[in-house]
């Protein structure tokens, strides 16, 4: 991989992380020489985490960050324009009968749909994610991944998802990834890049961990579980090793690097717990929509559901929120 | 032998979404019996107990509505079936619970069963009875028939353990509703065995869903929840019930008013309260070319 583009990202890491970069050999001896991941460790640690109880105004406060982290998605065969507007105006404004709930970071759509979302969100700060690279199984040719991504920039995304060669990885090609992201990553232009590992067809936390380090080596911006379209999709010990991961980015570099976990959110107790995490984990400066986000969809009614409740003193139900 | 045998005594769990969890709030509270014998601890449900319940009955709502009333028929029918196969076990506990003689209470459980049977072959005629073809003065057809309400919140008798308790859930569920039941608090013994009954018959779960403990202490919660459509006062702290018909005004639920003193449930019911919890939906059809 004596590709020119790896100069670029070179620059500014730390003379160990540069070095890892240099070839494909360097890369792969750096990625598996990360440390392990202790199975049992995380999974018992995520856990523990999960049974802290979060009440009251600290829970009011969770949601309303819960809201505000929130890229509502829709990735369905059966999106139409209609359907991206409703979703757009339901960003704009999630709970009509109380305008002090805070909008979410961002729509999330598929790219032939990016134009719709842009127009429906102008003059907002809610962005416009787009998926790309052949998702969700991310099987084509590179040139058509470049093409997809680039037709969603050119649309007006802000955000995009882009999903990893799986099979790339797990076959051990990390050279040919690496040069796939960089590349995206250029074809982004000012656009975030958020990397998709689907750590459902990752199987290990190890193999997890080697593949948050190589989109942040390649200049991931946001690494992000999983499609949704793959079982299982986000739990809280994958997602534990992924903020380990920018935790430590940031120590050895400085950077910033964000999380979304995405897939399987459904419920308010869920999100808290991942709040929960993310603040042990990498800490409370990525308690932040610009550091992580929620990749979900029925979350956003569950969450003005119980926010509902708390304000109102009573358990409130699916009949006052909007149904998408 | 038998002498020297160590009793077991029971700890009870509820029914909710056709699993037995023990209570959100871990407590249970001790049973006894009408002078005052230790027969078995029962779980306490709490509010969050209450909320969960609500959550399996709306999920179970779908489904059960949309069976074809024959077929909840035939559903309900084989829980009778099912009743009758532990009837010894409910003689015994509805005798210990309400203090009756063993004949009084074989008859209070074949009244039970009897009802229930009688609410099952309801299920396939209520639509004939309460709906109809309305006459219209112009090229249209206007039907009315019923529709369930939707999740029934319930608080059975205190002192009718059983008859009581399948009078006042038979109805909810036959209509096709699905109903989240406080039982009797002092006297909950048949309505676990029925819950018991209700997870081994076909009965989907989550279409009823049984809540034993204090009805004092879940009752607000369910009146004023807003996923719940209608409430049965039936068995409710005559204290709180102006204020829970308050509360569940704020969501327009229907409330089936009950007058404080039980009725004598042996007597044969009529429609009423299948009617309580149906709703009328009138649809006009232009008549076809």
């Amino acid at each position: 991989m004596a590709t020119p583009t790896t100069a670029r990202s070179g620059e500014g890491l730390p003379p160990e992380l540069a070095d890892a970069t240099r070839d494909e050999t360097t890369l792969r001896r750096f990625l598996h020489g990360l440390p392990g991941v202790d199975q049992v460790g995380v999974e018992q640690r995520a856990a523990g985490l999960a049974t802290r109880s979060i009440k009251k105004a600290s829970k009011l406060q969770a949601i309303d960050m819960a809201i505000a982290m929130v890229d509502l998605t829709t990735l369905e065969g059966a999106d139409t324009p209609g359907k991206v507007r409703s979703l757009c105006a339901k960003a704009r404004r999630p709970d009509p009968e109380r305008p002090d709930v805070p909008q979410v970071a961002a729509v999330c759509v598929y790219p032939d749909l990016v134009a719709t979302a842009v127009e429906a969100l102008r003059g907002t700060p809610i962005g416009v994610a787009s998926v790309a690279t052949a998702f969700p199984s991310g099987r084509a040719a590179r040139e058509v991944k470049l093409a997809d991504v680039k037709q969603a920039v050119a649309a007006g995304a802000s955000e995009v998802d882009m999903v990893i060669d799986r099979g790339a990885f797990l076959s051990g090609r990390y050279g040919l990834l690496f040069d796939e992201i960089q590349a995206v990553k250029a074809a982004c232009g000012d656009a975030h890049l958020k990397v998709i590992l689907e750590t459902g067809e990752l199987v290990t936390y190890d193999n997890v961990r080697r593949a948050s380090w190589l989109a942040l080596l390649a200049g991931g911006d946001f690494i992000k579980t999983s499609t949704g379209k793959v079982s299982p999709a986000a739990t809280l010990p994958v997602t534990h090793v992924m903020l380990q991961a920018v935790h430590d980015w940031h120590k050895a570099t400085g950077q910033l690097r964000g999380v979304k976990p995405a897939g399987g959110i459904r419920d308010t107790k869920t999100a808290v717990r991942y709040l929960v995490a993310v603040n042990e984990v990498a800490g409370p400066r990525w308690l932040d929509p610009k550091l992580f986000r929620f990749g979900a969809s029925s979350l956003l009614n569950d969450l003005l559901m119980q926010r509902r409740t708390q304000l109102e003193g009573h358990y409130s139900g699916p009949d006052y929120v909007t149904v998408d | 032998m038998s002498e020297n045998r160590l009793g077991i005594a029971k700890t009870y769990k509820l029914y909710v979404g056709g699993a037995f969890p023990r209570s959100e709030s871990g407590r249970s509270y001790p049973v006894n019996d009408s002078k005052g014998k230790f027969l078995a601890n029962a779980a306490q449900a709490s509010r969050k107990d209450a909320r969960e319940a609500v959550v399996a009955a709306r999920k179970a709502f779908p489904k059960w509505s949309g069976a074809t009333a024959y077929n909840r028929g035939q559903v309900l029918y084989r829980v009778a079936e099912l009743m009758e196969g532990r009837r010894e076990q409910f003689v015994t506990e509805v005798a210990a619970s309400e203090g009756v003689q063993t004949r009084r209470a074989q008859s209070l459980v074949d009244s039970a069963i009897d009802r229930w049977v009688w609410y099952a072959g309801w299920t396939d005629k209520i639509a004939t009875v309460l709906g109809a073809a309305n006459p219209v003065a112009g090229p249209y057809f206007s039907f009315t028939v019923p529709e369930p309400t939707g999740v029934v919140a319930v608080f059975a008798p205190q002192e009718s353990s059983l008859l009581g308790l399948v009078s006042v859930v038979a109805p909810v569920i036959a209509s096709g509703n699905t109903a989240v039941v406080v039982t009797s608090k002092e006297r909950p013994l048949p309505s676990i065995t029925l819950s018991e009954v209700l997870a081994t018959s076909d009965v989907p779960g989550g279409v009823v869903n049984i809540l034993t403990g204090s009805a004092v202490e879940l009752a607000p919660w369910l009146a004023s929840h807003a996923d719940v459509n209608a409430l049965d006062l039936t068995g409710a702290p005559t204290i709180l019930r102006a204020e829970l018909e308050r509360a569940a005004a704020g969501t327009v639920k229907r409330v089936l008013r009950a007058p404080s003193a039980e009725p004598d449930w042996t007597k044969q019911p009529d429609i009423s309260r299948l009617r309580a919890y149906l709703e009328s939906k009138t649809v006009w059809h232009p008549l076809g070319v």
